[in-house]
């Protein structure tokens, strides 16, 4: 039997969804963002080598969970009125005024989005750092931040690893074997780990192909 | 009656065959009616000044402000008509409060000052709205970028100053003010030359009635926030004033 409410209205707004893992950690020059690279509709993968390191500013980027539609729309608007703000300003804009931006499009548009964000990036003032902006449009500042579903597997690994002003070397294996675990244990994250390296001199990019990932215990 | 701009002066619409648009030009003329008001920017800070003239004994002091705050860290002083002055600053203050809304960080001088230029130019367009009849200077003091001094007049251009006065005896205290060495300046210094400019130089006692001086100040004593200059620094200016009155007689 037809059942106009179960079987038509909801399957139309199976929205895309980014089961995810992101990362992103301070370190002694900047941070270091990384994500996995799978973007789920259902149990369909739209896409397996999504890129969810979003660009906001030169040296500002966010990393996208939950809604792709949502983040995306909000992430681009962040991306104008910083814009527009730092042509007003004669200056590039801080990390906490692009965070601070994006917690105000969730908060206010709250009742209609689903999404979750790290705001994370380099300025001059304040160096390296990590926003974290859940679900209802809170933020708060933190050392390093885990998103998406497959970040629950990543808690105790993350408070046992994490050291303040690591080196790059360290930052990036910390994030790295974080996403590969992730992955591995996580349904909704899979593909490659894609990684960029924000400090002074701008931005590297970095990839990890499947292959190549770390096994840990399997052979 | 003829004047000037007869024929090309009823609407800001209308440009003259040598192109000036008269309406904007009499609501300069607005402005140089009022009392003087003046801002300087020294070391370590801008310092506001404003010759009030007492209309009455009945009215209580410290009403009828001229300057205003605009968020904590930035003050606006007018000259013109006071309403027209208290419009611009209730908007400047809502742009300041929007600002702070949306990036979390507070608003810097020269994003305000081009905001409230935009606003005042938008006056000077229509026939059905008349220009703002009121200059206003907005000053700042930041530890790193040190002090900051803008001047908009009814015309919307706004420029930066070391030194600046709006009002009624405006050439004759930028004459004075161009004397002073304002980069080796204190603001306490700043004070009482203030005081002696409005006092000796633009109020002239014959012809005016007694004069109220309002000043404040946004300088590294205050932290950076707009205060009122305290009574007790206005009332020793004064004293200072009277003081050098006497010496040279």
């Amino acid at each position: 039997m037809f059942d106009l409410e179960k079987d038509f209205l909801y399957d139309l707004s199976k929205e895309v969804k980014t089961g995810t893992t992101v990362m992103a950690v301070t370190f002694e020059n900047g941070v270091i963002i990384a994500a996995d690279s799978r973007t789920s509709s259902g149990s369909y993968a739209v896409n397996r080598v999504t890129d969810k390191l979003t660009p906001v500013q030169d040296q500002i980027y966010c990393l996208r969970s939950g809604s792709a539609a949502d983040t995306q729309i909000i992430s681009s608007y962040v991306s104008y009125y910083t814009n527009m703000f730092s042509i007003e300003e004669g200056s590039q804009p801080t990390v906490k005024k692009a965070a601070h931006m994006f917690r105000e499009f969730l908060y206010q548009n709250k009742q209609y989005l689903h999404a979750a964000i790290i705001c994370a990036g380099w300025d001059p003032i304040e160096g390296g750092s990590v926003y974290s902006l859940p679900l209802g449009g809170s933020i708060v500042k933190q050392p390093f931040a885990t998103g998406g579903s497959g970040s629950t597997y990543l808690y105790g690994y993350c408070d046992m690893n994490f050291k303040e002003n690591m080196t790059e070397e360290e930052a990036e294996k910390f994030v790295t074997y974080g996403i590969t675990e992730a992955i591995a244990r996580d349904g909704g994250s899979g593909g490659i780990v894609r990684k960029a390296i924000i400090d002074k001199n701008g931005v590297r990019r970095k990839t990890v192909y499947g292959n190549k990932l770390k096994k840990f215990w399997e052979k | 009656m003829s004047g000037i701009g007869t024929g090309y002066d009823l609407y800001p619409t209308t440009f003259s065959p040598d192109g000036r648009i008269f309406q904007v030009e009499y609501a300069h003329k607005a402005v140089e009616n009022s009392s003087t008001a003046i801002g300087l920017c020294c070391k370590d800070g801008v310092v506001f000044g404003v010759e009030k003239i007492i209309l009455s004994k009945m009215l209580v002091e410290g009403t009828n402000r001229r300057v205003f705050s605009v968020g904590e860290h930035i003050g606006i002083a007018t000259a013109g008509l006071t309403a027209d002055g208290r419009r611009i600053v209730q908007n400047a203050r809502q742009e300041a409060k929007n600002y702070e809304n949306f990036t979390s960080d507070i608003i810097p001088i020269h994003v305000l000052t081009e905001r409230l230029s935009i606003y005042v130019q938008v006056f000077t367009l229509y026939n059905y709205i008349r220009p703002f009849g009121c200059s206003l200077m907005i000053g700042s003091y930041d530890e790193e970028k040190g002090p900051s001094l803008y001047c908009i007049e009814p015309d919307s251009v706004a420029l930066g100053f070391y030194g600046c006065a709006i009002g009624k005896g405006k050439q004759e205290a930028k004459t004075e003010i161009s004397k002073l060495k304002l980069s080796e300046m204190t603001c306490k210094d700043a004070v009482k030359e203030i005081a002696k400019i409005l006092i000796k130089t633009v109020h002239d006692e014959t012809k005016e009635k007694e004069m109220e001086l309002e000043m404040s100040w946004i300088c590294k004593e205050t932290k950076g926030k707009h205060k009122l200059v305290p009574k007790k620094l206005i009332e020793e200016a004064v004293e200072w004033v009277k003081g050098q009155e006497n010496e040279e007689d």
